[in-house]
Order: structure tokens, then sequence, then C-alpha cells
């Protein structure tokens, strides 16, 4: 009996042990995986502000793996961009965020889906982080009526939920953000805004109204200067008098961070929201990044500034290779895992630039919708007195 | 015993004329007060708009009834004040942003027809943008040429957004109330030289819904002879010019055109088919101006064939408003100037 016992149970054990062995050596495998890790953090640059952010960041697994894949998509969709519109697939304007993706990551996971988001042009990253579909986004790119705004918009002019776009106009968002941030403050809904401009745009006046009526009505305006050193083809040195960006603001706080790191973006984001929430009024931030491509994709960006300067900084400051080191060296995550990711992004940028590719155009008589919202169907002049084309809201 | 019903009838003949009429500047607070009343999402900002009570006096009372939250004193910051109001329209609050003079609404300009006007079309319907900007638009008394240019046909130009005129005190309260309740960029031309100008107002329009449509025109006065067609202060004059040619035996059509965009073509075509003749009568300066515009659609129209002269335009002299009362008397409109068109037009 016990004989039998014992062959029945190393039979099990055996098949168990097959078994058990593929599993136990998988849950071994996540079983190494640092769960978190915490991390040193470069100080802030400090204005009107006694203390900063904290110096060390936790990150956890799973937050490092969230935040890789959507820097890593926002990357891809970028360079895929970059293909189609060498194809001649995509017209227009075109710019770029690639450089810069751990500014977009950072600043959402500082902030709620339900607070308030608004930039200028090189949109197409926020688009994404804001609840944006990679499809959409590039579809819109291609103009085609599966576009995130039905081909109307293009590259410049997307909106999505708490999502004020994507303008054209350098520095006109500043005063729309503040007026976003006074919806929030009227509505008493604790929300924020956050209002992006550049460091070229960091020099239009009414960027300076908006500083003074934000600071006086104490609204919750998240001020951000994404400072990538050329405002198009003119460097921070010849185009403004000061380059501290965040003193501009003068008798509003601000911090300067480096903004190639998405753990730095993300802490000074949740300080920021803090300030803003506690009724402290308006705060300002400026991030220290770098955009790998011109600053539109008709300019090749190396008329006035070396391809070992852009070399330098891919090699040394990628986001991305920042975030993939630090995971990797902590044991976060392994190198496969990483890999595959990218491989599933990869995946997701194929399909959506397929259906960017495939999706047909707008239809002609959505020409003239979407002139006026609630509003009974009108008539619209043609080209001609004699073509009369309809339009509804 | 005389005495006494003499002054009662004095009184009442006074109370029945201040009863019923009412100034275009105390119509435009009645719209106002109403319509903040009913709509927490609705405020006002602009300069001067609430401690001092308007700079016209437009907001009277507004800021001691509704205080700071809803009426607020901007600093003389256009663009930013007027990229404020545009941002927190989008974000769901329905702000009115009133321009001292739409003179200054250049200086904001990008704001009303890029993040304003466009908006809706460009995100496909994703981002209405209900927003009023009003103030006092065109020809003063003695501001010189930088106070007083009238931003109709500019304004006009651009889809996206509709622009009113009112003329009367009727026109000034329903109008505003259906601009503030339109869920759209309205641009709201008000007149400066018309705020103290007193008008009847029925019991309708005494009304707190009272409400007038936005793209329709009056006509103010019937005729068969010619066709006027004014907007703003210019219908006064029109009136006034029709009045005298009626003397003479001349019947004119008088349209009030309440509307600049939508302009209402349909109620000019009407009337000129009926009167054969046309004459479009503006404050602002002739070239690619509104009468340009209504008389380039009478010709694409079917009333062209009902003309039995050219169509024409009396607008204001194609130069910067000068200062000394002659020279500014003589650069706008004149009740003869009206006369004159219309006994050319008329050949007698």
């Amino acid at each position: 009996m016990r004989k039998m016992l014992t062959i029945i149970s190393n039979v099990l054990r055996g098949s168990a042990s097959r078994n058990g062995a593929r599993v136990v050596v998988s849950a071994r495998t996540y079983a190494d995986f640092t769960p978190q890790a915490t991390f040193d953090i470069k100080k802030c640059d400090l204005h009107k502000l006694e203390e900063g952010p904290p110096l060390q960041a936790v990150l956890t697994r799973e937050e490092g793996l969230q935040y890789y894949r959507t820097m890593q998509t926002i990357r891809r969709m970028e360079l895929k961009a970059d293909q189609l519109y060498k194809q001649k697939i995509i017209r227009g304007f075109c710019h770029l965020y690639d450089g810069q993706e751990a500014c977009a990551v950072g600043i959402e996971t500082g902030i709620n889906l339900s607070d308030h988001l608004i930039t200028a042009y090189r949109a197409h990253g926020y688009t994404l982080t804001r609840g944006g579909t990679v499809r959409e986004i590039m579809a819109e790119l291609t103009g085609r009526r599966g576009g995130i705004a039905k081909g109307k918009g293009g590259s410049m002019h997307m909106y999505t939920k708490h999502f004020y776009g994507g303008n054209g106009i350098v520095g006109a968002q500043v005063p729309l953000g503040a007026g976003v941030a006074l919806a929030c403050k009227y509505l008493g809904n604790n929300e924020i805004c956050v209002c992006l401009y550049g460091d070229g745009a960091a020099n239009q006046g009414q960027i300076f109204e908006t500083y003074n009526m934000a600071s006086l009505w104490k609204l919750p305006c998240i001020f951000i200067c994404e400072n990538n050193k050329y405002g198009m083809g003119t460097s921070v040195e010849r185009a403004a008098a000061s380059t501290d960006y965040y003193k501009r603001g003068d008798f509003i706080p601000g911090l300067r961070l480096d903004g190639m790191d998405v753990l730095c973006v993300r802490e000074a984001t949740k300080f920021a929201a803090e300030h803003c929430r506690s009724g402290k009024g308006p705060i300002l931030m400026e991030l220290q990044t770098y955009r790998y491509h011109g600053h539109s994709m008709s300019d090749p960006g190396v008329s006035y500034r070396t391809r070992e300067e852009i070399q330098e900084v891919r090699s040394k400051s990628d986001p991305i290779s920042m975030l993939k080191d630090r995971m990797l060296s902590n044991n976060m995550a392994s190198v496969e895992e990483l890999k595959e990711i990218d491989v599933e992004v990869r995946k997701e940028i194929e399909d959506a630039a397929q259906f960017a590719t495939t999706d047909p155009e707008p239809p002609l008589d959505d020409l003239c919708n979407h002139i006026f919202y609630n509003d009974p169907p009108m008539e619209v002049r043609g080209t001609n007195p004699w073509t009369k084309l309809k339009s509804v809201s | 015993m005389f005495l006494r019903h003499a002054v009662w009838y004095y009184h009442a003949f006074l109370y029945s004329i201040l009863r019923y009429h009412v100034t275009v500047r105390d119509a435009l607070n009645q719209a106002l007060d109403e319509e903040l009343e009913r709509d927490e999402r609705v405020f006002l900002l602009g300069e001067e708009v609430a401690q001092y009570d308007g700079a016209y006096k437009v907001s009277r009372g507004l800021w001691k009834k509704y205080g700071d939250k809803r009426i607020i004193d901007t600093p003389i910051t256009e663009m930013g004040f007027a990229g404020i109001a545009v941002g927190a329209a989008m974000a769901g609050l329905r702000p009115i942003c009133e321009f001292m003079t739409f003179n200054f609404s250049m200086q904001a300009i990008d704001q009303v027809i890029n993040s304003a006007a466009k908006t809706y079309y460009m995100s496909a319907g994703l981002q209405p943008v209900p927003i009023v900007f009003r103030g006092p638009n065109g020809a003063s008394a003695g501001v010189a040429a930088q106070h007083s240019q009238c931003f109709a046909a500019w304004y006009g130009h651009c889809p996206g957004l509709k622009v009113v005129s009112p003329w009367s005190a009727e026109d000034a309260k329903g109008l505003l109330k259906s601009a503030i309740r339109d869920d759209n960029p309205v641009v709201f031309l008000e007149n400066e030289l018309m705020y103290g100008v007193p008008f009847e107002m029925s019991e309708e329009a005494q009304s707190k819904d009272f409400l007038l449509p936005i793209g329709k025109a009056k006509i103010e006065r019937q005729g068969n002879h010619v066709t006027l067609v004014s907007h703003s202060r210019m219908v006064s004059l029109c009136l006034d010019a029709a009045a005298v040619l009626a003397k003479e035996g001349i019947e004119c059509e008088v349209i009030n055109m309440r509307t600049i965009r939508p302009l209402d073509a349909e109620a000019i075509e009407t009337s000129v088919m009926k009167t054969n003749h046309l004459i479009t009568v503006e404050g602002g300066w002739p070239q690619f101006g509104v009468g340009a515009e209504i008389l380039a659609r009478i010709m694409e129209g079917p009333a062209f064939n009902f003309l039995d002269a050219p169509a024409v335009r009396v607008t204001g002299v194609d130069i910067p408003m000068p200062y000394a009362k002659i020279l500014e008397d003589n650069s706008i409109p004149q009740i003869k100037d009206i006369i004159f068109s219309v006994k050319k037009t008329l050949n007698v």
C-alpha cells in the first residue's frame, strides 16, 4: 500500500514538478523584480519659494512600466509621423515631440484626468496623455474622417475632454488656460489647469498680462514653460534678455527642473498642483528639455544647432533611456519585458498608421458643418453664387 | 380746481411716457441683470464694469447686486482678458466680455477670431465657445480717429461669429438676451450715441423672457418707392429722412438690419422686389463694408432683376475720423445725404 502510494505520489509530484517548475520559474522571475524603488532626483531651482518638491521619488514597477510604455508610444508615434510626412501622406504643419516625452508623461502623472490642460502646437504627445488614441491622432494628421477632429483640425487642432488643444497662435493658449482656471475656481470644483508654452512664446506680451490677472485673482493655474532651447531657429540667448524663464513670472513663484527626467517632472507637477489646489494662486514651472526634430517637418533642425549637440542629448539625456536604465539597474524589469513592450507599441503604431492611411477622407457634406453649436441647419455660400451648401451644428 | 386737474393730467402724462420709455442703456442693463439672475454661469468682465458701474454706465448697479465673482474689473489688458474670457467659455461658463470700445478689441482680435470663432469648426464640434463680446462701436462725438472706427465689416467677415448691431431699446434688450443665451461667439456692437436715447418699450418687451431672434431684420417703416437698409444709429437717420421725403410724396421702406452676420438677405430682397430701389446706409467706411456686401448679394440674388436703378451705398467718408466738429459732422452720413441719394436713385 505504502509502495503504491509512493509510486502514485512520485508520479503526481513528477507531473506537478514539471508544470510546477514552469510556474515556479516564472513566479520566481516576477517575484525577483523589485516592486518599487526610491530614486534621488535633481533639486529644482526655486524662485520665491521657501521649499520645493522632494529630492526623492518613489517609483513602483507598474508605474515604471506604464511611463515607459507611454513615452515609447509617443516616441514611435512621432517617428511614424515623420515617415508619413516624408511620404507626403501627412501635409501642412507637423511639429514633432520626440525628445520631450518625459514632460507630457510626467505632467499627466502629477495631475488627474479631471484636471485641465492646454498647450500650443507641439501637441501630439499631450493629445495622447489626455485620453486620445494613437489611431485617432494619426488619422487626424492624415486628414481622415476617423481623426480626432474628423480631419477638420489637423496637427495643431486636436481636442479631447478637458484638453483644449492644440493651438496655432503662439502664446494665445496662455490666457485661454488662465480662463479655464478661472472657470475651475468659479465652479469650485477643486480642478486646476496646466497651461503650457515654449521658450519662444515666453516673451509674448499676453503671457505677462495673464501672469498679472492669474496672480491678482489667484487662479489655480500651473504655467509650464517647455524650454527646448530653441524657438524655431532662434536660440534662447538670441531671443530673451532673461533666459531664467522660471523667474519671468516675477511675483509668481517658480521652479526650474530637468524636463528629461520623468520622475522630476512628476514630483514637481504634484508639488505645483498642491500649491494651486490649496488656493495660493498660480505657479510657474520651467522644464528644461530638448526636441530631436527641427521646429517642424520643414525644418531639418541642423542649421542653428550642431548634430553633435543633438547626438549628445540623445546619448546622455534621453528620457526613455533614463527610465529604462533606472528600472533595469534596480531590477524593476527585465530587458525582455521592455523589448516586449517595444514590440507591442510598434504594432500599435503600425495598426494606427495602417488605419490612418486607409481610412477615407471626410465626406464633402461635412465641409460646412460645425460652424455653430446648437443651431438649426443653415445655408452657407459656396465658391459661387449658385452653390448653396448645407451646414448643421 | 382747474389747477388740481391740470396737475393731475400733467403727472399722468409724465407717468405714461416714463413708464413705457426706456433708454438703450437701461434696456442693456435690464438684459444683463435678467440674464445674470437666470443663469449662474453668466458673468461680466471688462474694464470698469464693476466698481465704476461701467465706463458708460451700462452695468450700473450690477456689481452691487452680484458681487466680485460675477462682475469682474480687469486691468487694461485686452488681449489677456479676452483670452481669459474665451478660456472660461471653453470650460463651461458663459462670459460677457466688455470692450470699453470696439477700437480696443483690435488688441484682442486674435482671441475673438482664432480662439473663439474658429474653435467649434476646428474641433469638428467637440468644443463650443458660448461667449458674448460687447461694447460701443463706431463714431461717437469728438473722440477722433483712434476711437471712432466701425468694426461691423471686420467681424462680419468671419465665419463662426454672429455679429449683432441693435438700434432701439427693444433691439438692445431682446438681442442681448439672445446673444447671452446663444451657445456661440457673438459680437454685440452697441453705439455710444444711442445709449441715452429713450424708446417706447412694449409690454411684451418688458418680460424677463423677451428675446429677439439673431439673424432677422425688422421693417421699421413700410414704403413703396425705395428700400433703405441700415443698422444701429443710422436707422434713426433713415427714419428722419423718410419723414422728410414723405412730405414730398416719396415713401421709403426702412429696414433695421438688427444682425450683421448672418445677414437677413431675404428680408432685403423681398423689400427690393417691392420697391425696385435700394440704398444702404452705414456709419462705417465704404470699402469692403456692410453696404458692399448687401449690394453684392442683391446682384447675385433674385432681387437684381427687380432693380430699376443701380443699388447704392451711403457710408462714412473714406478717411480717418477728424476731430473738429465741422469736419466730424461731414465725415458721417447726414439726413441730407440720405435724401440726396434717394432722389438721385429715383431720378427726381
